[in-house]
């Protein structure tokens, strides 16, 4: 059908009439009947696969709530940086011996403008009339190249990953204000403060008390016996010591 | 009632051509899932937008509780996070949304490569399109530093460090996003500018010649 100046509509396609160098898509009129107007009918279909959409991904919101690390510290050291996870490939390529020291520009530069200029001009790479994927290899090839490279390298950065230590380097470390002239703080700080910390946050090699809500038999049970990943016999002192300790670890781990 | 409105306006201003351009045209079967389930694959580029959609609006909200400053930044992602009601789930929304939009660009880009659809005579919406591309990976990269957060914080350093070994014009590229000596305050405050005016305005841009000249050339015929 022709409608406007000169232009010749293809379905919704307006294509020039006259195309000699290049192969038409074919006529959407070739499939009578079955064309199907953008408004109402299509867009409403539309809106259900976007519904369904939008569910699935609120239940992603609702059930994994987006990650928080404690407040940025320019002077820690020692913190191992992970970039968000579609940036892996780029930040994995970096640590390959040929795209890193000396040879970093290959790796933070050559490689990615490369993959990136070749993109953008694909539509002149790619001149040919064909546009079925099997009937241009070259294409094809060095797409699912790329492509299989990325998922290679995003998955070699998480595989080399301390996911652990990650998770640990983060951690969001609550703080209580509380009475460190308490008697029950100076049992603490002598008998379980190398591992829960000074200030009951815990530590790489024991868990924050803060926030825990412990009762005072838990305390001394764990005290003396231990339970878990800790050993039995750490306190050291009299009955009154951990009359103490306990009232005041307590305290501090319901605040 | 709203024919009349709609009459009313009509008559002054000449609607009618526009509406038809924007929604009045066919769908042709090739690209209709009602009709072959295997063009499910023409809905990426529908949910790409639908996801821009998602992280505009979730960002807008999340502009009304984030404080752009190294002091108060983290506190009020903290305490959004936290204290405000759905707060985690607007913040979950634009966190999961850039992903999700990310996976959804990937996709429809590799439709388009695979259908040989960027070819005369599209090319030109090719190159917005990977410009689209390069933008919301732009606009991934800057969001991921304004909660200033531990990994945000070191996260930024490296990339700002890639961006300095840039031959010859490395080190002015990071001054520019860095802002001064250090990632620090100039830093966050250029972050978030790019984030919520300069990026957000070229997608904008970029957006509407995507669509412009999807209209004037519609989709792509069947292989």
């Amino acid at each position: 059908m022709h409608r406007g100046k000169g232009m010749k509509f293809v379905g919704d396609s307006r294509v020039p009439a006259k195309q000699a160098k290049f192969i038409p898509p074919k006529d959407y009129s070739e499939y009578p009947g079955k064309t199907e107007a953008f408004l109402p009918n299509f867009l409403l279909k539309e809106w259900m696969v976007g519904a369904v959409f939008l569910v699935g991904f609120l239940i992603l919101t609702i059930s994994d709530p987006s990650p928080l690390e404690k407040e940025a510290d320019p002077t820690s050291s020692g913190y191992i940086p992970l970039p968000d996870w579609y940036f892996l490939f780029l930040y994995q390529l970096l640590k390959y011996p040929y795209a890193s020291g000396e040879y970093k520009v290959i790796g933070t530069v050559l490689i990615p403008a490369i993959a990136a200029l070749a993109l953008l001009l694909a539509p002149w790479l790619d001149r040919g009339f064909e546009r079925r994927p099997i009937k241009r290899p070259i294409a094809t090839l060095i797409m699912l190249l790329t492509f299989v490279a990325m998922v290679y390298l995003t998955w070699e950065s998480t595989v080399s990953h301390n996911w652990e230590q990650a998770e640990q380097q983060g951690k969001i470390v609550q703080t209580v204000d509380f009475d460190k002239s308490d008697p029950g703080y100076k049992i603490f700080s002598q008998n379980c403060a190398k591992c829960h910390g000074d200030n009951l946050e815990g530590s790489s090699l024991a868990p924050a008390l803060v926030g825990k809500g412990l009762d005072p038999a838990t305390v001394k049970t764990m005290a003396t016996k231990g339970g878990g990943q800790m050993p039995s016999g750490i306190f050291k002192g009299s009955d009154k010591d951990l009359d103490a300790l306990a009232k005041f670890v307590s305290d501090v781990s319901k605040k | 009632m709203l024919q009349r409105i709609y009459d009313w306006v009509d008559e002054r201003l000449d609607i009618t051509p526009l509406w038809r351009d924007v929604a009045d045209h066919e769908v042709p079967e090739h690209v209709n899932p009602a009709y072959h389930f295997s063009a499910f694959v023409y809905c990426f580029g529908g949910l790409t937008f639908f996801t821009i959609v998602i992280q505009i609006l979730s960002g807008m909200f999340l502009t009304m509780y984030y404080v752009p400053d190294i002091n108060n930044a983290w506190d009020s992602v903290y305490y959004l996070q936290n204290q405000v009601a759905y707060g985690v789930i607007v913040r979950g929304m634009h966190h999961w949304g850039a992903s999700v939009t990310i996976v959804m660009v990937f996709l429809h880009t590799l439709r388009v490569f695979f259908t040989g659809a960027y070819k005369k005579p599209r090319e030109l919406n090719w190159i917005v399109g990977v410009l689209l591309f390069f933008v919301i990976l732009g606009l991934g990269f800057t969001g991921y530093l304004l909660p200033w957060d531990m990994k945000a914080l070191f996260a930024t350093k490296v990339g700002l460090q890639i961006a300095a070994s840039f031959p010859f014009i490395g080190d002015w590229i990071k001054l520019l996003l860095q802002g001064s000596d250090i990632v620090g305050a100039q830093t966050l405050a250029r972050f978030f500018a790019i984030h919520v005016f300069f990026l957000p305005a070229a997608l904008m841009g970029l957006l509407a010649a995507h669509f412009l000249m999807i209209r004037r050339q519609g989709i792509s015929g069947p292989l």
